[in-house]
Parts: C-alpha cells; sequence; structure tokens
C-alpha cells in the first residue's frame, strides 16, 4: 500500500463565490453563447442594412426614442439594487437580500412593461420586410433574456423567504446579479442598433 | 529520450478502506432499473449511452450512403426516385454532421474528460443528462419525419430560396431547423460541462502546462462549440421565422438577402468541420504517446497549435461562398486563411512523427487507424490546399471532387482516429480488449475501401459529375469510376460489421486485460477497468502530464473528501491548487421532465407559433422543479457546511 494521504482537503469551504465556484464558469459559458448571438443578430441587421439606399428603407420612420430611453434609463438604475444584493449575498446578510431581491425584481417588472411600449413604438411590424424582421428579432431576443431572468429572480426570492436555505444559495444570488449585469450590458449596444443607427444616414 | 517505465496502476488502487468504498459506492451509485436508468448523473453512463446512441446513428446514416451507391452504381438506374434521392443525401449530411460526428465527439470528451482530468464527475452532471435527451429526442424526431416521408430534402446545410417559404413548401425544411435547434441545445450544454471541468475540477497539481492533449482539444472543441453554433442558432431560427410567421430575412423582394443565409451557415460550418477534426487530434496524441512508449514531442507546440487552428478555424467560412459574388478581395482574404490553417496541423502531424521516430512503437489496431489518419488526412489536407484557390473551387464547385475531399478530410481526420479510440479506450470501459484479428480486418477492410469509394470521386468531379444528382446518361461515361466507389463503400460495410461483431462478442467474451492493458500514463488509467461509480478512491494528486510514467510507486492523494455526499474538489484555474469543495447533484427526473417538455416546443413550433409562448410555461414550471432544493437534502449539506 504506497497511496498515502498528502493532502488533506477536510477543512475547506463546501461552496466559494464568483469565478472560485463552477457555476460561476457556467454562467459566463452561457453569456459568451449568448453573447455571441448577439452579435450575429447585429451583424444580420447591418447586412441587410447594406443591400438598401435609405435606412431604414423605403422612407419608415425609425423607431420612436421615448420608451426606449426611458427603459435605458430603468436598466441602467437596476444596476444598484443588484449590485447592492449581491454584496448581501457576499456577506450572507440574509435580511438585506430579502429587501433586495424584491426591488430587482420591481426594476425588472416595469422594464418589461415599458418594453411592450417599445414594440409597439418600433414604427414597423415583424412582417412588413427584412428591416422590420431584424428590429423585432433583436429587441425580441433581449427580451426573452429579461423574461428570463425575472422569472429566475423571482424565484430567488421567493426561496430565500420560504427556504429551504443552505450557504449556497447566496452564491446563487450573487451569479443571478451576475447574469443581469450581463442582460443590462448588452442592451447598451443593442440601444446604439435599434434607436441611434436609422437615424444616423 | 529513452522510453519511461510505467508504473503499475493497482499499486494506487488501494485495496484496504473497504468500509469507505462502500459508503462511497452507496453514496455515488446510479438507482437501480429503470428509474435509475432515467435519473442518472454518472458521465460514464450517460457518456456510453451517448456514445451508443451517436454510434447508431452513425449505422442509420451509413445505411443512407449505401443507398446512395447502389443508385449511383450505373447509369440511369431507377432503384431510387429523384424526391427519395434528395431526402437520403439530405438525411445522410445531417445525420453524419448533426447526430453522429458532433454528438461522439462530445460523447467521448463526456466519458474521459473527467477521469482524464482525476474528478469524480462531470460539472453539472443533471444539464449532462439533459443534454443526452435533447440530442436523443431531436435525432428521432428527423427520422419519424423521414419515415414518414417528409423528411428534410434540401441539403444538410439547407440553402435559401430552396428551404424557403417559396420553395420549401410543407414542413420538410422546418424539421431539418428543428433537429438543429435540438443538437446545438445539446453540444452547447455539454461544451460548458467540458470547459468548466477541465478548468475547475483538475486534479490538484493538474497546472495548465500539465492537462493532457485531449482534454486540451476537448476545451478547444467546446470553445469552439460556443462561439460557433450560435451562427446556426440565429440560422435556423430565421429561417423557421421566415417559414412561420413571415419575416423577411432571406426574401429579397422585402429588402432580405440569400446569401445572409450563406454567411450564418458557414460561420458555424467551417469551424463546425474543426469541432469535428479536434478532439480527434487530442486522440490521436493518446493513442500515439502509448504505443510510442514516450510522451508526445512538444507538448507545449501541440496545445498552441490546436488554440491556433480552432481560432483560424473561424476566418474560414467564406471559402464555402467562393462561387458566390462575395467581393474578391474579401475572397483573397479566406484563401490565405485557409492555406494558413495548414501550418499548425503540419506542426502537429511533424510532432507525432517526431514521437513515434524516437519512441518504440508497438503496431496494434488503434496505431493502425493512426497512421491511417496520415495517409488519408493529407490526401484530404492537399485537396483542402487546391479549393482554397478561387479559381479551382469555381471549377469544381459542387462536383464529386468536394465530395472526395471533404470524406478524406473527415472520415481520415476524425473517424479513423475514431475507431482507433474506440479499441484503445475500450478496454478502460469495460474491462476487456477487443480482439486484435478482428480488429486487424477492421482496419484494412476500412482503409481499402475507403480509398476505393472516395478516390474514385476527385477523377468524376473533374471530369464533370456533379453532387446531389440522383442519376446520370450513360453517354457520360462515368459508370466504371461510380461501380468501384460503391464497391469500396460496400468494404467498408463489411469492415463495420466486423466492428460490430468484435465489439458485441467481445463485451463479454474479450480478454480480461487488467486496468491499464497499454500501460498508459494518464490518469483515466489510474482507476481500475470499468471505473467504479466514483472514479476514484483515493483522488489522485500529479506532477507531470503522464502522471502514470512519472513514480515508480503510487501517487500521492486527497484525503478529506466526503464519502457520504456526491463532493469534489475544485481547485484553482491556472496551478490547480485545492480551492473548495463542492457538492454535485444527485439522480433526478427533472432533466428528463425538462427534456420532454423542451423537445414539445420545439416540435409544436414547427406547426404553429403559439407553441413557443405556451410551450415556454411547462418547461418553465420543469426548470423551477430542477432548480428547487429538497429540504432533507439541503439539512445534510447544512449540517456538513464549512463557510468560505
Amino acid at each position: 500500500m504506497s497511496a498515502e494521504p498528502v493532502i488533506d482537503v477536510s477543512r475547506l469551504p463546501t461552496y466559494a463565490f464568483g469565478k472560485q465556484s463552477l457555476m460561476w464558469w457556467g454562467t459566463l459559458g452561457i453569456m459568451a453563447i449568448e453573447g455571441t448571438v448577439f452579435v450575429l443578430a447585429a451583424f444580420a441587421y447591418f447586412y441587410i442594412r447594406g443591400n438598401v439606399g435609405s435606412w431604414p428603407p423605403g422612407g419608415l420612420k425609425p423607431p420612436d426614442l421615448l420608451y426606449g430611453t426611458i427603459n435605458t434609463g430603468v436598466l441602467l438604475a437596476s444596476l444598484w439594487p443588484n449590485w447592492w444584493t449581491d454584496r448581501a449575498a457576499k456577506a450572507r446578510d440574509l435580511h438585506r437580500i430579502r429587501i433586495g431581491l424584491p426591488v430587482c425584481l420591481a426594476f425588472a417588472a416595469a422594464f418589461l412593461v415599458f418594453r411592450g411600449f417599445e414594440f409597439a413604438a418600433l414604427n414597423i411590424r415583424w412582417d412588413t420586410n427584412a428591416y422590420g424582421s431584424a428590429v423585432w428579432t433583436l429587441l425580441g431576443l433581449h427580451t426573452v433574456h429579461l423574461a428570463t431572468d425575472a422569472v429566475d429572480t423571482a424565484v430567488l426570492a421567493v426561496l430565500m423567504f420560504t427556504g429551504p436555505l443552505e450557504g449556497k444559495r447566496y452564491a446563487d444570488v450573487s451569479d443571478n446579479a451576475f447574469y443581469w449585469y450581463f442582460v443590462v450590458l448588452i442592451w447598451i449596444p443593442l440601444y446604439g442598433v435599434i434607436y441611434l443607427a436609422p437615424r444616423l444616414n | 529520450m529513452s522510453a519511461r517505465q510505467p508504473m503499475d496502476p493497482t499499486n494506487f488502487e488501494p485495496l484496504g478502506h473497504s468500509a469507505e468504498r462502500e459508503r462511497l459506492e452507496q453514496t455515488w451509485s446510479t438507482p437501480p432499473g429503470i428509474y435509475g436508468w432515467l435519473t442518472t448523473v454518472d458521465h460514464k453512463l450517460i457518456g456510453k449511452r451517448f456514445i451508443v446512441t451517436a454510434f447508431f446513428f452513425f449505422l442509420a446514416g451509413g445505411i443512407l450512403a449505401m443507398l446512395m451507391r447502389l443508385q449511383l452504381a450505373q447509369p440511369d438506374n431507377r432503384l431510387l426516385g429523384p424526391d427519395l434521392y434528395n431526402q437520403i443525401f439530405t438525411m445522410h449530411g445531417t445525420t453524419m454532421m448533426f447526430l453522429f460526428a458532433v454528438p461522439i465527439m462530445e460523447a467521448m470528451g463526456v466519458y474521459l474528460v473527467p477521469l482524464m482530468v482525476g474528478t469524480r464527475n462531470i460539472a453539472f452532471p443533471r444539464l449532462n443528462a439533459f443534454s443526452y435527451w435533447i440530442y436523443l429526442f431531436g435525432g428521432l424526431m428527423l427520422y419519424s419525419a423521414f419515415l414518414l416521408n417528409i423528411g428534410p430534402d434540401v441539403g444538410w446545410f439547407s440553402y435559401v430560396p430552396l428551404a424557403g417559404p417559396e420553395y420549401g413548401t410543407g414542413k420538410r425544411a422546418d424539421f431539418w431547423a428543428q433537429t438543429i435547434t435540438f443538437t446545438e441545445v445539446s453540444a452547447l450544454a455539454v461544451a460548458v460541462e467540458i470547459i468548466t471541468t477541465v478548468f475547475k475540477q483538475r486534479a490538484v497539481g493538474m497546472s495548465l502546462g500539465r492537462v493532457p492533449l485531449l482534454a486540451w482539444a476537448m476545451v478547444v472543441m467546446s470553445f469552439m462549440i460556443i462561439f460557433a453554433m450560435p451562427g446556426v442558432i440565429l440560422a435556423s431560427t430565421t429561417l423557421i421565422m421566415d417559414r412561420l410567421v413571415g419575416t423577411h430575412f432571406f426574401n429579397p423582394a422585402e429588402g432580405g438577402d440569400a446569401l445572409l443565409w450563406q454567411h450564418l451557415f458557414w460561420f458555424f460550418g467551417h469551424p463546425e468541420v474543426y469541432i469535428i477534426f479536434i478532439p480527434a487530434l487530442g486522440m490521436m496524441s493518446s493513442i500515439i504517446a502509448t504505443f510510442s512508449r514516450r510522451p508526445v514531442f512538444g507538448h507545449a507546440v501541440m496545445v498552441s497549435a490546436l488554440v491556433a487552428t480552432g481560432v483560424i478555424g473561424f476566418m474560414l467560412w467564406v471559402h464555402h461562398m467562393f462561387a458566390t459574388m462575395v467581393p474578391n478581395a474579401g475572397k483573397m482574404f479566406f484563401t490565405v486563411a485557409s492555406m494558413l490553417i495548414a501550418l499548425p496541423t503540419a506542426l502537429q502531424v511533424y510532432c507525432w512523427i517526431a514521437t513515434l521516430w524516437t519512441g518504440r512503437p508497438v503496431f496494434k489496431t488503434p496505431l493502425l487507424f493512426v497512421l491511417a489518419f496520415f495517409f488519408i488526412l493529407v490526401l484530404g489536407g492537399l485537396t483542402g490546399l487546391m479549393l482554397a484557390s478561387i479559381s479551382l473551387d469555381t471549377q469544381v464547385h459542387d462536383t464529386f471532387f468536394v465530395v472526395a475531399h471533404l470524406h478524406y478530410v473527415l472520415i481520415g481526420g476524425a473517424v479513423f482516429p475514431l475507431f482507433g479510440a474506440f479499441y484503445y479506450w475500450f478496454p478502460k470501459i469495460t474491462g476487456r480488449l477487443l480482439n486484435e484479428t478482428a480488429g486487424r480486418w477492421n482496419f484494412w477492410l476500412f482503409f481499402i475501401g475507403f480509398n476505393l469509394a472516395f478516390f474514385p470521386m476527385h477523377q468524376l468531379g473533374l471530369e464533370g459529375m456533379p453532387r446531389r444528382v440522383y442519376t446520370y446518361p450513360e453517354a457520360m461515361g462515368w459508370g466504371g469510376l461510380n461501380l468501384l466507389a460503391t464497391i469500396g463503400a460496400g468494404l467498408i460495410a463489411a469492415s463495420v460489421l466486423v466492428f460490430i461483431g468484435n465489439v458485441l462478442w467481445c463485451r463479454r467474451r474479450g480478454a480480461l486485460v487488467g486496468n491499464n492493458p497499454w500501460s498508459a500514463g494518464t490518469l483515466e488509467w489510474a482507476t481500475t477497468s470499468p471505473p467504479p461509480d466514483y472514479n476514484f478512491h483515493p483522488v489522485p494528486v500529479v506532477a507531470g502530464p503522464e502522471p502514470l510514467w512519472e513514480r515508480a510507486t503510487g501517487l500521492p492523494v486527497v484525503a478529506g473528501l466526503s464519502d457520504t455526499t456526491r463532493e469534489v474538489l475544485v481547485t484553482t484555474l491556472i496551478e490547480a491548487k485545492p480551492d473548495h469543495r463542492e457538492e454535485l447533484p444527485g439522480p433526478s427526473l427533472w432533466p428528463l421532465i425538462s427534456a420532454l417538455a423542451l423537445a414539445a416546443l420545439f416540435v409544436g413550433s414547427i406547426f404553429t407559433p403559439w407553441a413557443v409562448v405556451w410551450g415556454s410555461i411547462p418547461v418553465a414550471a420543469a426548470l423551477i422543479g430542477w432548480f428547487w432544493p429538497k429540504k432533507r437534502e439541503t439539512e445534510e449539506e447544512v449540517a456538513e457546511e464549512v463557510p468560505p
């Protein structure tokens, strides 16, 4: 019997936050996949744009700025409660998490309501022409991400009130905020593509 | 450099500690019976299942190929009609690329990577179970459509406008598009699991420089999946939307563009070739090292070459579009990149030759398949360089020359190493050796049959025979070479039958050969063959890339991992120092339920867009059920919890 224990790991922690943990890497992988989808969808938008002289084509009005801009404000503002909840999670402060998660959820809900108005103010339908198809797809993709993360946040919020709880769940709350940052950051270039690109001819 | 003496891995599997082993057995085992079969999260069971399923699709795709060869064996043949022939070549390509090649490479990774890096299960084991189910359902859906005579018929790259709403009537192209969606979801999930496993669950001491080349290859493959598959996600989704809800992405009359399809598809489609090829390179390295009795020459060069191949693989896609009106300056760039990618492959070939040259090669079946790679892939690579030339490519575009090229690259570059890998790792999976005589028959029939089948196609292509025609008139003079190709295909079929017979016979009656029959050096051989449910006990610590060759006695080990929960050690990214322990989830029915719900959504969306809306409710419910922690399990974990 030559195998002898040389490293005793029994005192090491049983969960971890951020890039130490497995789930963070899984989340990062999802972001890389989805980020690439967004980049390629934007590529498709500009590829179609390259085929026509004026943009939007056929003298259509570009999307109205109002709701898109309000929503960008809502999204940027939502970074703060998410960051605050993230910090609460890392401090394992259940009390503050129970305040923070519902606030994050309220921001997501507000955003989704305004998103409905955004679709209505695009001034084009998805089946009118290829430009409409591209704009609806970009906005639709982002909305799917928001809706998914909103459900995710809601489930976590309920769990934080009802349990069963263990330390690992704090890491989940932190990773949830991490994903939300991605959804917010990806929106900034998308706002540029959807709202500003049609105004720069 | 002299060869090193392998250590006896049985030193490493101590016979004692039986109480501890029993507890581990209980903790990590899969429940018995059908329930266990449906709920298992063991990467070895899922990996085996993945391999067997992908092999069945390989057989299905092979039968379709045989039907095509029979149809083309003589001019003016009436065995298959044009419509069925269209479905068959589409099904053959789609099956081989999406249901066989990519899944089986991932499957090998699912089985081998956790063992090679010395951990007890793959990261996200339930996601792993889910990825198998979703892959299975996608394949079953495609074949159900085919058997109902509504299989796709527009080629494996489904070009618009042929596949668009105007010409591709019915639901055929939609079945193709959704098959792609199923396999993408599965592939992306596996890619994330493999990267996380290699980055964070390596054995203590396995710094990035000591990661085995096959594990590196699997990581590069996974990164390519992550960045390439979104191209085809977007392509197949926009295609279905054009067909179902009236978007105009590919409709030139409303500002869309058919070439956009080709860009999106080949942005995925070319990297796809390397997604298949790169794991095969890793298998080559494993087999060559073991059978040369020395580590692969130039480990760092090999890793850099794999990464370089992965990166350059993304800069080639337009060379599939040389026959379109892409600007010439753009085409030139892709010509250069297409030639450039030969360099990292050549570097690896030289390193392998150096390894074989300075080692003591043992010519067993796995090595034969590997040596065939050199011959066939070099020929395929040379025609690849020819096709990188715009003028030559334009001349032979859509002819059998391309068919010959792609089969030389894919079969020579991936399927031959894969068969070598089957022979090499079969004793790991079953504890028994495949028969060597049958192996040699398998190899020679395949090698001769392959060259007979595909070499004449170069000539047929140069003579102008287009691909995807169901027959040709006698006056073209293509009959003789086509008959030769069909005879070759028959030999390949015979060789595959020999392989199946060999596997069926030897899985029960093959020679029992102990834990490390090839005296290999990497960690997957440091445990019993077949491995126990918990893979390793105790968990090893390593000090070099071929740990079993580097110490005459047993490896140092880790102590203190729980034997009553499914705990794995998480290590740091670069140096693989112990970081923390994490409990992986156990068997569950939720991955299957989630996969069923998602499959219903995907299949439904072929027929109505509302399937996406209503179908998302059961999907969300299943995913929440999957996530929601169980009270008893949580309490057990809290009892053993050590906060960071």
